[in-house]
């Protein structure tokens, strides 16, 4: 495959894995603890990196997935000791995050591991990076883990669908049916953990946010169906991330960076025209009706 | 003179009418009770009044003047879940802020309103929890803190909105005779209320509303059976089934 | 002990500390009321679309000019607040998805602006990187004057509102019903907290600033039960937090400002968490047991 080929397959790829745990996060009003998560995980890199002196896949995962858990544990301590959730998530984040960024600043000049990567990612680099195993070249790491990650999304979703559905619905009724609701709280936060440090490499760990909540509020705006909802998000968050590739080439600029632009855009289009949620749709109608009601 | 004058109020929640054609006078020194169904919109029209909700159309005087006018004279004692009970104060100050009105901006709280807020909270039995976090008290305890800043506030008129909802029956003891007391002053006083069981024993007139007034008037005339299934329609017959219509005392 | 003896001979130091401290202060007390409004995150919103307000103020003018950029990231930072009401009043998003989509896509066009500069009109990104993180070395004199000027004039506004503020955030209905223009009062508190969080940036940088509004409150509330010693606390915290990280970050090469004044008022949280006279869990351990 060539090497653009290979940038789009990857943020495809997180935009994919991203868009369709997104959905779910909106419909479960966690949006801003999955911006907590990408922040946090930053700090369970550094750390993976002072354990094994490496920037491999495995390590990286399951110090990410620690501290993203630390994270939602954290959050939700302390807002069932009274403080507000959004100060909750907003001490939590911060802290975790200026960890990260302060370790961060003792690794080494050497190593492909800076400050700049981590807010904003290097997708041009991602084809680079390649895995071989017995000397054939399987292609860039990045795609691999990636990939994994998606695999075990769509796996776990597909089998607590029914419990995903319910429990998001109406969490009480969810619990007093048997389902396991911390569970499955946590279980998403897992997967808002590997799926951040997968993309980690490609967009950063801040624009993850946009590819995580936008593409799946853009999809709530535009259907009322929970499981189309979550196919919609993740073909939104690939479209978005086609797009930014485009603009980000042809403007010389961060593609990171125009990824989540590009969500923002397609955002604002359903906002304004979604066909019953839209601003303008909603505006349209009202003027349309009132000249019916005048000049019958 | 009519302490209160409400004229032709619309209010419109999300297109959906909330309040129509309500016009009803008040006489000074009077105790009104607002009587009607959930969402029949009580808390809405005493908000509409005092402007804090906006409203389609209406006019509102008090004391012959616009509201605007009168604001010092107005005194709110708003439903208890609606503020932050975990708020970082305590009952004093509460009570104080029933002054600010008086105070005025950018000037300090002086010792005489300390003085003065410490008295109304010894009028309703609370001087022992000025210092108390108001996350601290009982239920009771809250709405008799929300009293003494009404007191504070030292008004003409009182808006109440539902006082007595989830209290003691000591609180609203003594809740029914600050009224009384106030009635006597010559004050003049308009309470939302849920419970019919005690509306004759409590108030001299009664709004009984549903989105729009059904009756209004000295107690005895409009409390009657037939105006409060004009109100209520079917659902009388399920509170009545807790009170009988005696004990209600139609 | 000599470190902090040299750095308080060093009179740039002591400006830059100076600067800090006020701005520490300023925002724990502005910040008590942020987080008693329940708008911490918004904060946090308005500080990461500061941003690319900075980028436009920067590719209109082309020059490093610090108030044109602190101009820039209030209006974006308004704009971005405006945008997140909007959100929530006409669509059925909730104010958390609204506070993430405003957030997230402002930040990510900051940096499609930021590598533009970069790579288009040349250099060294004008030290706008800076405002990424912070850092306290790379401010002139200038900067820190108005730094120094805008945390005092918050704090002297706050001071004078206090009272208002208390009974605005405490009661709207009821401050309305006595008479008092709680919309004026809520707009004068958001143009406070606009200027905290654009003065703030320079030092503590667009993604941590919204922590400075949110630790010092959120510590200090474990110590009272009263708004007035808890703006004084908070700011205090704040002030403490801002002049150990400052201080932290000079000493070392390359060390973030923003962090290092984060991660201090983060320990101050725990230390409140844990032994805070009235919520703290030591306290309620021992009234329990």
């Amino acid at each position: 495959m060539t090497y653009a080929g290979w940038i789009l397959l990857t943020g495809i790829l997180v935009g994919v894995t991203c868009g369709m745990i997104g959905a779910l996060l909106v419909l479960r009003k966690m949006a801003m603890i999955a911006d907590a998560i990408s922040h946090t995980v930053l700090l369970g890199i550094v750390l993976a990196f002072f354990v094994t002196q490496s920037l491999n896949g495995l390590p990286m995962l399951i110090g990410a997935g620690l501290i993203g858990l630390l994270t939602a544990f954290l959050v939700q301590w302390l807002d069932s000791s009274g403080v507000q959730s959004g100060a909750a998530i907003g001490v939590v984040f911060t802290s975790l995050f200026a960890l990260g960024v302060v370790l961060l600043s003792f690794v080494g000049d050497g190593v492909h591991l800076d400050v700049q990567h981590a807010l904003m990612g290097q997708i041009s680099y991602v084809p680079w990076n390649t895995w071989s195993l017995g000397g054939i070249n399987l292609g860039p790491k990045a795609v691999w883990l990636l990939g994994g990650v998606l695999l075990l999304n769509i796996v776990t979703i597909l089998l607590f669908y029914k419990e995903l559905k319910v429990s998001t619905f109406d969490p009480k009724l969810a619990a007093s049916m048997g389902i396991p609701i911390v569970f499955l709280h946590y279980l998403l936060m897992s997967l808002v953990s590997f799926s951040t440090v997968a993309s980690f490499d490609s967009v950063g760990a801040i624009l993850v946010v946009a590819m995580l909540i936008v593409p799946g509020a853009t999809a709530y705006l535009l259907t009322d169906r929970f499981g189309f909802m979550i196919i919609l998000s993740a073909c939104l968050g690939a479209l978005a991330a086609v797009m930014g590739y485009g603009l980000g080439v042809w403007l010389d600029v961060s593609i990171a960076g125009a990824m989540a632009t590009s969500c923002g855009i397609l955002f604002a289009l359903a906002f304004l025209f979604s066909p019953r949620q839209g601003v303008v749709t909603k505006w349209w109608n009202r003027k349309v009706l009132k000249e019916s009601v005048n000049h019958p | 003179m009519n302490a209160l004058e409400v004229a032709d109020i619309h209010v419109t929640y999300d297109k959906q009418p909330a309040l129509e054609h309500v016009s009803f006078h008040v006489p000074q020194g009077s105790l009104t009770g607002i009587i009607g169904p959930n969402g029949a919109g009580k808390s809405t029209l005493i908000k509409a009044i005092l402007q804090l909700i906006p409203k389609l159309s209406g006019d509102v005087t008090v004391y012959g003047q616009p509201l605007k006018e009168q604001r010092k004279r107005i005194g709110y004692v708003p439903q208890r879940s609606e503020v932050d009970w975990d708020f970082p104060t305590n009952a004093l100050d509460v009570v104080l802020m029933g002054r600010y009105g008086h105070i005025g901006m950018f000037k300090r709280v002086k010792k005489k309103d300390k003085a003065f807020a410490m008295e109304c909270l010894a009028k309703v039995g609370m001087e022992e929890y000025a210092d108390r976090q108001i996350s601290q008290l009982s239920g009771g305890q809250q709405q008799r803190v929300f009293l003494a800043r009404a007191i504070a506030q030292d008004a003409s008129i009182y808006f109440m909105d539902e006082p007595f909802a989830g209290v003691d029956a000591a609180t609203e003891k003594t809740i029914i005779e600050l009224l009384k007391e106030w009635k006597e002053e010559g004050r003049t006083v308009l309470v939302v209320h849920h419970d019919l069981q005690t509306v004759r024993s409590y108030f001299d007139y009664c709004l009984l509303l549903n989105k729009t007034p059904v009756a209004f008037g000295p107690t005895a005339e409009s409390f009657s059976l037939e105006n409060l299934e004009a109100t209520y329609g079917g659902k009388l017959a399920l509170l009545s089934q807790n009170a009988s219509l005696q004990e209600i005392g139609v | 002990m000599d470190v902090w003896f040299d750095l308080l001979q060093n009179p740039n130091a002591r400006w830059v500390l100076t600067g800090s401290l006020l701005l520490g202060f300023a925002s724990g007390v502005i910040g008590s009321f942020v987080l008693l409004k329940k708008q911490s995150l918004i904060s946090d919103a308005m500080a990461h679309a500061a941003l690319p307000g900075i980028c436009i103020a920067y590719l209109i003018y082309g020059v490093k000019s610090t108030p044109l950029f602190l101009i820039g990231a209030a209006l974006s930072g308004l704009l971005a607040t405006y945008l997140i009401q909007a959100i929530v009043t006409h669509s059925k998003l909730k104010t958390d998805a609204s506070i993430g989509v405003v957030l997230s896509v402002f930040f990510g066009f900051g940096i499609v602006l930021l590598t533009y500069i970069t790579r288009h009109s040349g250099g060294n990104q004008a030290g706008l990187d800076d405002f990424i993180f912070g850092q306290a070395a790379s401010m002139v004199r200038n900067d820190v004057y108005m730094i120094a000027i805008g945390s005092l004039f918050i704090i002297l506004f706050t001071t004078l509102f206090f009272k208002e503020f208390k009974v605005a955030t405490f009661d709207p209905q009821f401050a309305k019903g006595i008479g008092l223009p709680v919309k004026g009062l809520n707009a004068i508190m958001m143009m406070l907290v606009i200027m905290m969080v654009v003065i703030g940036i320079q030092m503590v940088g667009v993604i941590l600033m919204a922590a400075l509004l949110i630790t010092p409150p959120l510590a200090a509330r474990y110590w009272t039960d009263r708004l007035e010693w808890m703006g004084l606390i908070s700011g205090s915290i704040g002030a403490i937090s801002g002049v150990v990280g400052t201080a932290l970050s000079t000493m070392g090469e390359g060390l973030p400002t923003g962090p290092l004044i984060v991660l201090t008022a983060s320990c101050i949280f725990f230390i409140s968490l844990l032994f805070g006279f009235k919520k703290g869990i030591i306290v309620k351990g021992v009234r329990h047991a």
